[in-house]
């Protein structure tokens, strides 16, 4: 439906958060619900600055960040390793097909005992399921990409000499994958943040475990700063993402 | 000296043989620009493909001189321009330098070169999407002289073009050829096209393929696209290949 009156988008959106937030702000304030159950977010600032003073916002931060980035990377180094060679090469493809039908519909979380028993609960095996769910994202998409190159392109490179697999990979596969790589990755950074999340209510911690601490507390505004945290910190991830993927792509029409 | 001798080329689909190229034998000697026209299917570009080794010869062989230190013997332009799209223009026209041991200054100059030399100099750092049709395969063919071949292979390059362009196109590649006295094997399916740049024809005709017509074109260039002489030329050929039953 188009409004009757123009609004740049900038300030329509602006609006519909100021909505929202009045909104949220009006329910607990009229009584129509109870504070204890729903914090006004008038109450947050002061729950999140005690937090911050105490240096534990920060240390719950760094810690689910240091989760985050180091299981995104090995989940996405080895997706986008293992992708590219059962993508090049038949004999791996048809070696792992029924080994990857047997794990991939595995969710990442029920790894989680293994995650305990091989790991305990702490930074490792919080890393190790992130990596398992990113894992299979990457190497679909990656092996998906890299099967689907413009065999033209791949025949350009013959014909100016580069055979061998390692430069027909780089001078081509590679460049030409990257878009459908990135997808992948686009997709695991949502992902990989339900994993830290999740491991970190099971008892590792970070910003998740700190929440439950929160709620254990009845402290629903401490549990609604780090929720809030923790949008902003997928917020921040994604959008420098594609401001990344903006400039590796900028050859793209 | 391009030597063919006995060349065959058989495709195998579904296990039954398709032979496509039979007994063929063509010297094409140093320097000159050969046009090859042929119905569609009859294997032109199955030639150039064995011709770059890019396909293998059932029977027979294509012996092509050896490389130079610093060069590559043959080079290939296909009909599409096939750039990579993720590399300026002047990255993609130093994309075959690459192989060949080069420091990248002297890739870069010399790719610079090949721009001018196609009068794209001015748009080296543009995205293969900014270019027109024409100006793409003007890069094309800047990236395959770049690695100064003897022998330049080319499929059909201007027949995705509009008119302008392709005329365009050939005076330049005829004035490129007699500036650097390459052997040039044009495939095109346009007689009028290959009366006007080479400097003989070969036809392919039958299944499988064989050359039915060989012959040589005199006229000095720059030769007129009008007149009397020029529509004089085209009807002979067209009489000489029986141009009636020549569908493209
Ligand atoms: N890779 C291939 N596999 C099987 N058949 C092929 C292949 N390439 C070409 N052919 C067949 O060879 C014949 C000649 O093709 P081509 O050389 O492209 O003809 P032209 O360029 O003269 O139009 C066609 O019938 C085509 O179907
Ligand atoms: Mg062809």
């Amino acid at each position: 439906m188009r409004l009757p009156l123009k609004l740049p988008r900038a300030v329509a959106a602006g609006l519909g958060l100021l909505v929202f937030f009045a909104l949220w702000e009006a329910l607990p304030r009229l009584d129509v619900v109870n504070p204890m159950l729903m914090p006004a977010p008038s109450s947050l600032p002061a729950a999140f600055m005690k937090e911050l003073r105490s240096g534990i916002w920060l240390d719950s931060v760094v810690m689910s960040l240091s989760h985050y980035v180091v299981g995104l990377g090995v989940g996405v180094l080895l997706g986008v390793a293992l992708g590219i060679v059962v993508g090049m090469s038949d004999a791996a493809e048809a070696g792992s097909a029924w080994v990857v039908r047997l794990l991939r519909p595995i969710p990442g979380l029920a790894w989680v005992p293994f995650a305990i028993i091989w790991f305990g609960v702490n930074a490792e095996g919080a890393v190790f399921i992130i990596a398992v769910g990113v894992f299979w994202i990457v190497f679909f998409a990656t092996n998906g990409a890299v099967r689907a190159v413009d065999r033209d392109l791949v025949e350009v490179a013959q014909a100016f000499g580069f055979t061998r697999p390692w430069a027909r990979l780089w001078k081509i596969l590679f460049p030409a994958a990257l878009p459908g790589i990135l997808v992948g990755v686009r997709t695991s950074l949502g992902q990989a943040w339900m994993a830290v999340v999740a491991s970190e209510i099971f008892g590792v911690p970070g910003v998740g475990q700190r929440m439950m601490q929160a709620s254990s507390l009845l402290s629903t505004d401490l549990v609604v700063v780090y929720m809030l945290t923790m949008a902003a910190l997928y917020g921040l991830f994604d959008s420098g993402f594609m401001a990344a993927q903006g400039w590796l792509l900028r050859w793209k029409p | 000296m391009i030597r063919i001798e006995g060349l065959s080329v058989v495709f195998d689909r579904d296990g039954q043989k398709n032979t496509v190229l039979e007994n063929m034998n063509l010297d094409i000697p140093a320097g000159q620009f050969l046009a090859i026209v042929g119905p569609s299917g009859v294997g032109k570009s199955t030639l150039l493909r064995v011709l770059a080794g890019l396909a293998k010869p059932g029977a027979g062989r294509a012996v092509v001189p050896g490389p130079a230190a610093g060069r590559q013997s043959v080079a290939l332009v296909f009909q599409d321009a096939r750039l990579l799209p993720w590399r300026r223009v002047l990255s993609n026209v130093a994309f075959g330098l690459e192989r060949l041991a080069l420091p990248r200054a002297d890739r870069m100059s010399r790719a610079q070169a090949m721009l001018d030399l196609v009068g794209l100099g001015a748009l080296a750092q543009r995205w293969p999407h900014q270019l027109s049709g024409g100006q793409r395969q003007r890069v094309a063919l800047a990236r395959a002289l770049a690695v100064e071949p003897e022998i330049l292979l080319m499929d059909e390059p201007f027949s995705a073009l509009d008119a302008v362009s392709r005329e365009g196109l050939q005076d330049e590649l005829v004035r490129i050829w007699q500036a650097t006295g390459k052997t040039i094997l044009f495939v095109t399916h346009d007689i009028a096209e290959a009366a006007h740049v080479a400097s003989r024809i070969v036809m392919l005709g039958g299944t499988p393929g064989r050359i039915t017509s060989d012959r040589v074109v005199a006229e000095a260039h720059p030769r007129l696209r009008a007149g009397p002489g020029a529509a004089d030329l085209v009807a002979r050929l067209r009489a000489d290949f029986g141009a009636e039953d020549f569908s493209i």
